[in-house]
């Protein structure tokens, strides 16, 4: 044994401090709206305001002083009016017919905020209203459609052979991301004819191609530079995109840098959405709660344009099923089309809804057949060696039941106040599932590439992936310091700027450290052997036993020589050293996309999530005494970090519970302000207990599957569990506001 | 814009009455910011704001005091003020308990309560105690004083009884008697930084097992907070009881008025007002 | 015709001054007329906390403080935490070791409303600072290591009155 991955130096699994850290709590860390940018105008956007028309007039008010301001509509866009993603239908600036409310017409930019204010004022449009659809039952436009079976010759015969047949209909409405920075980004004309493009977001190449259709550049011309950004979860993956090309259009008419910040209103108002769901359930069970046999049927709100909706549907529609072994069962999936802003991702991507539904299904089918939920959810768990409704062995790393366990463990006995008192209490629990990476063949048509290069004490990241709060810089450097054998502070993380990273993929799917960060680590190693071999070439040794720990080329127990020696004369011999690598799909790992069948992931994320919660039957008011969760997710690189994320997850996943909502009126956004559109305070945060499960996967770095998505799964069916079990009231619908929870009381409960 | 609206910031009571005098187009009168500026921020009304009459630093009017049986409370006081006040734990508890559950610290600290009367929002949070409570608001201006009873000052949605040239210089409100009690429950959106979906206050003695002195208000069921005389009038005289409860519910429910909002559904307000109406009641 | 304002103020312990208009934002004033980018705005409605200052002694939401009144004050922003040779605070350290910090941009916000706790001086329980920060939004952390880190910073002795560029308020309510 001498290989440095096979003797981790400990960076992974402590937590150091946070590498961005410093920055962040002495308040130098520069978000976006914290730079200035030599004669920089402000960017401003025109928006529709009906939900669906044909446009008949755009233009400036001539009553309006218009001097020193630039103007732009669809008509200035150089190349294809397109915001590049999966289909080629959203126009970057509408030109003919609008789809949605809220939908950029136009642009300006200026010196003077105020005056764009009084400017967007005084541009004229005028409507020919078209028929909108505002309900995705009544939706006649299918963005995508998947439908997969298993065993489908099996289904009938189950429903025959049911000591029970139960059926559900379930659903969740649009989630507002909230990420504290709004969208942001500056848009600098470059002299030779190109752009450099600094913004707020999380997937640098998304916006970099999004450029290139726009304006029609070639790379060498074009780098779009991350900057700090104050949270993302997946509203800041494609909508960057869209708020990019406006700054580039912008800059380019003007000459100028220009700075386009939402504000709040806007944000909340314009940019994408966890997309509402509908999801049917018809379970074919037994009489001890056994599962056998079902169909589920599914349907996504999109909004106006397809942005991500087919692929998450497609992990929508993968997770439907949950945690739980199906012998046989039929899914049919529908994203479709309606004219309300678009939805997009939204950390979990499709899998917080289907996993809502079956798991107040689990607590339905539990109460008809008179059973523990707990008990019916543990009968019908996936274990190690079952087949998934996709047809994918379990082959490792399989810890539903584990995690089950460890929360019912921790959670205890739950004190409940006298019968009759206005205040009760109850318990919920759920089960789920989270994929790790992307779904299907995502990765190998992705081929992410990924690096370091040498420095003189040390190495460089590179890479795309973004640091938007969740930990990636740290996580990276503690995967390569380990990789290469040097200390943490030897190891330096590029910013993502696309002139000069390589494309390692979006930051999305929770696949960032197990696929980007097992690509690092394996690049780091690469570079660790080659200056093996060049230490042992130098200072004489035994290529073969020459390794690099703590910072020392050593062969065995004699010392060779400091790694900056090595590095500085590689550096002086060879010149600059890069290492580049491919994700590679671990062997074995099949997906058909035609067939819908097949690995759907390389392996799962599996967690359990109890929650306490009193309910007020004067005020039916919710309050959540205590969330336990436990998250098997492979390792924890940085236990901090990962906590982290599992606290911040199951908040935004129990704000989505009980308050989260927004609502719109013909389409319009009724509540963009923070003032109505409520998201937890501290004071609405329970004390979290986290369990971090270790269950490793073979192919992840040092074992690490994902962690980013997965606590956003469970948390919201495990309060609705917890209000039927305090009222007996089952709520089939998020969130369960008061009002909801009023109606489906009926009177009171006995 | 913005930066062309003029500030006059006034330092007395003289000062600020000279301004009322010339009685300028538009004039707004900013006291600690919470909502004039939100809404200059999102330009609400901007068109009509003509000049801004500053009055934060009129320290005559930042009070809280409890003078034999009157407590005292300067329009400038703030909710800080209000909940770190000797005076009011003493004399009305419940004016230093909902201070808390406005906002969080920073709004705390800078609204006003004579800001939350004169925003006459029917969701203002104090305005069902100061009406249940039977304050009387003592308002001037450059003609003089006059003194206004609380549920005669909200005249209609976000309109209240003041004239164009005067302020709000304090409520007076009558301190609990022995056997007397306030109580009062603010249903909101969220545990903190909440806006009210239903409030009730009750103010109320029980002698020789019967209701006495009753006064009761609403708030975010009417129009205006609401004094509620038929709820009332319903338990006035009578004893304790769910016969009377029933009753004073059923008035209630006579006289508010809810609407569906963006925060809540007339029907929730209905009910919950009701139940929480109850729930008070219990308390005596 | 713009109406002007000439404002000067006491910021980190330095006196400031600018000419801007009397309805001009705290947060404006002082991340564009001084450069104090460290305050962030998060809704501009005094919802988020993400523009926490202490003006003389309290805490405050700058997106709600026009210019007219700051003048003369004095103001703690997250820039004035440090000691004055850059070295984190009690509670930034306890930020950086709790992991109380992620994405950051709530981060300014929330230090400073937690000093203008620890400076209160009253008992650090779970209730009391969740109620000190319940007006800074957090959609990273769940808040639980924010929690933690305000806890164990008042468990830190912190460095005498003065060696900081902030003031401190008076008693906690």
């Amino acid at each position: 044994m001498r290989r440095a991955e096979d003797m981790p130096q400990g960076w992974v699994g402590s937590s150091p401090v946070r590498l961005d850290g410093l920055d962040k709590v002495l308040g130098r860390a520069r978000y976006l709206d914290d730079l200035t940018f030599p004669g920089q105008l402000w960017g401003r956007t025109v928006r529709s305001t009906v939900a669906h028309a044909r446009i008949v007039r755009l233009e400036r008010d001539p009553a309006f002083d218009w001097s020193g301001l630039t103007f732009v509509t669809a008509a200035d866009i150089p190349g294809e009016n397109v915001v590049q993603l999966i289909e080629s239908d959203q126009p970057c600036l509408a030109r003919d017919v609008v789809r949605h409310c809220h939908e950029p017409l136009a642009l300006i930019a200026g010196p003077d905020r105020e005056r764009l204010e009084e400017a967007l004022a005084h541009v004229l449009v005028e409507y020919e209203p078209l028929p909108a659809v505002f309900d995705p039952l009544a939706s006649t436009q299918i963005f995508k459609h998947y439908a997969y079976e298993r065993e489908a010759g099996r289904i009938d015969e189950a429903f025959v052979r049911a000591a029970r047949v139960v059926e559900g209909r379930y659903r969740v409405g649009h989630q507002e991301q909230l990420y504290i920075e709004p969208n942001a980004v500056c848009a600098v004309p470059r002299p030779d004819g190109g752009l450099s493009l600094h913004g707020s977001m999380q997937c640098p190449f998304y916006v970099h191609r999004a450029l290139q259709r726009l304006l029609g550049l070639d790379d060498d011309r074009l780098a779009v530079i991350q900057t700090v950004t104050g949270g993302g979860f997946g509203g800041k993956e494609d909508y960057p995109s869209m708020i990019a090309g406006h700054a580039a259009l912008l800059a380019r008419k003007s000459g100028r840098p220009v700075k386009i910040v939402y504000g709040r209103a806007e944000d909340i108002a314009a940019t994408t959405k966890r997309h509402p769901a509908v999801v049917d359930h018809r379970t074919a069970v037994a009489a001890d709660g056994t599962l056998l046999g079902g169909e589920i049927r599914i349907v996504l709100d999109g909004g106006a344009y397809c942005t991500l909706s087919p692929v998450v549907l497609s992990r929508g529609a993968i997770h439907a099923p949950g945690a739980y072994r199906w012998p046989c069962c039929r899914v049919d999936a529908r994203a479709v089309a309606t004219n309300t802003p678009p939805n997009g991702a939204f950390r979990g991507f499709g899998a917080p809804q289907t996993l809502f539904a079956i798991e107040m299904h689990i607590e339905k089918i539990a109460r008809e057949l008179g059973l523990d939920p707990v008990e019916v959810r543990r009968r019908n768990a996936l274990r190690e060696g079952d087949v998934t409704a996709t047809g994918q062995r379990l082959r490792e790393s399989v810890s539903a039941l584990a995690a089950l366990d460890a929360v019912a463990a921790r959670a205890g006995p739950l004190e409940r106040p006298p019968r009759g008192a206005r205040k009760r209490r109850g318990r919920g629990f759920s089960l789920v599932w989270h994929g790790a990476g992307f779904t299907g063949s995502g990765e190998v048509k992705l081929k992410a590439r990924a690096g370091v290069e040498l420095t003189p004490n040390g190495c460089r990241v590179l890479a795309a992936s973004t640091e938007i709060g969740q930990g990636t810089v740290t996580v990276f450097s503690q995967m390569v310091a380990d990789a290469l054998g040097v200390p943490l502070d030897a190891v330096e993380v590029a910013v993502p700027d696309t002139s000069r990273v390589p494309d390692s993929g979006p930051t999305v799917a929770s696949r960032t450290c197990m696929v980007v960060g097992g690509t690092l680590a394996g690049a780091a190693r690469a570079l660790e052997r080659r200056l093996s071999a060049f230490a042992a070439e130098s200072f004489g040794g035994d290529p073969s036993r020459v390794a690099c720990r703590g910072g020392v080329f050593r062969e065995g127990a004699r010392v060779l020589a400091p790694y900056s020696v090595v590095a500085g004369r590689h550096l002086a011999e060879h010149g600059p050293l890069r290492i580049v690598e491919q994700y590679s799909h671990p062997p074995g790992i099949v997906w058909d996309d035609d067939e819908f069948r097949g690995d759907a992931y390389p392996v799962y994320a599996w967690a359990a999530t109890a929650v306490d919660v009193e309910v007020d039957l004067d005020s039916y008011e919710t309050r959540i005494l205590r969330a336990v969760t436990a998250s098997d997710v492979g390792k924890a690189i940085h236990p901090v970090l990962c906590a982290g994320q599992i606290e911040g997850g199951t908040v935004q996943a129990l704000g989505w519970a009980l308050l989260e909502e927004l609502r719109h009126r013909d389409g319009r956004v009724l509540n963009d302000r923070l003032q109505t559109y409520l998201i937890p305070t501290a004071l609405d945060a329970p004390p979290i207990e986290t369990i971090l499960i270790e269950n490793g996967y073979r192919h992840g770095p040092y074992g690490a599957k994902g962690v980013g998505e997965l606590p956003m799964d469970g948390p919201a069916p495990a309060v609705a569990a917890a209000i039927l079990d305090a009222t007996g009231a089952l709520v089939p619908e998020l969130p369960i506001t008061p009002d909801r929870l009023m109606a489906a009381l009926g009177k009171d409960p006995a | 814009m913005i930066a062309d609206i003029p500030v006059t910031s006034v330092r007395s009571l003289d000062e600020a009455y000279a301004v009322l005098a010339r009685r300028a187009a538009g004039l707004r009168v900013l006291a600690g910011g919470t909502d004039l500026m939100v809404q200059i921020q999102a330009r609400v009304g901007l068109e009509r704001i003509g000049h801004i009459l500053d009055i934060w630093k009129v320290s005559e009017l930042r009070h809280v005091t409890l003078d034999g049986g009157t407590l005292r409370v300067g329009a400038l006081a703030t909710y800080t003020d209000l909940l770190r006040s000797e005076a009011v734990r003493a004399a009305l508890p419940a004016l230093a308990q909902v201070a808390r559950e406005v906002g969080a610290w920073a709004i705390q600290n800078r609204g006003t309560l004579g800001g939350n009367v004169c925003n006459a929002s029917p969701a203002g949070d104090t305005l069902p105690i100061l009406i249940a409570a039977g304050a009387t608001f003592v308002v001037g201006g450059p003609r003089g004083e006059r003194r206004i009873a609380a549920e005669e000052f909200f005249v209609a949605y976000r309109k209240t009884a003041l004239a164009a040239d005067e302020l709000l210089l304090r409520a007076e409100l009558p301190a609990l008697a022995p056997g007397e009690r306030l109580v009062y429950r603010k249903v909101g959106t969220r545990r903190a930084q909440s806006i009210s979906r239903a409030s009730l206050a009750v103010r109320a003695r029980v002698e020789a097992g019967a209701f006495r002195g009753v006064r009761i208000a609403a708030g975010c069921v009417a129009p205006v907070p609401l004094r509620c005389r038929a709820t009332e009038a319903a338990l006035e005289g009578g004893g304790p009881g769910a016969a009377a409860f029933a009753a004073a519910r059923a008035a209630l429910d006579g006289e508010i008025r809810p609407i569906d909002d963006l925060r809540a559904t007339a029907a929730y307000r209905r009910r919950v007002a009701g139940n929480v109406l109850e729930q008070l009641l219990a308390a005596f | 015709m713009s109406a002007t304002l000439e404002l000067s103020l006491t910021v980190n312990g330095e006196t400031r001054t600018a000419t801007v208009a009397p309805l001009a934002r705290l947060l404006d004033v002082l991340r564009e007329a001084f450069g104090l980018t460290g305050t962030k705005e998060g809704c501009g409605e005094g919802e988020c906390g993400a523009c926490s200052v202490i003006l003389d002694g309290e805490l405050v939401n700058a997106c709600l403080v026009p210019a007219s009144q700051a003048q003369g004050a004095v103001v703690t922003t997250v820039e004035g935490l440090a000691a004055r040779d850059g070295t984190p605070s009690p509670l930034q350290q306890a930020f950086l070791e709790c992991g109380g910090a992620q994405c950051g941009i709530c981060t300014p916000g929330m230090l400073v409303a937690g000093q203008r706790f620890l400076d209160g001086g009253a008992p650090a329980t779970d209730a009391a600072v969740r109620e000190a920060i319940a007006g800074n939004l957090c959609r990273c952390t769940g808040y639980a290591k924010i929690v933690d880190s305000i806890q164990r910073a008042a468990a830190t002795p912190s460095p005498p009155p003065g060696e900081r560029a902030g003031v401190r308020g008076p008693g906690d309510r």
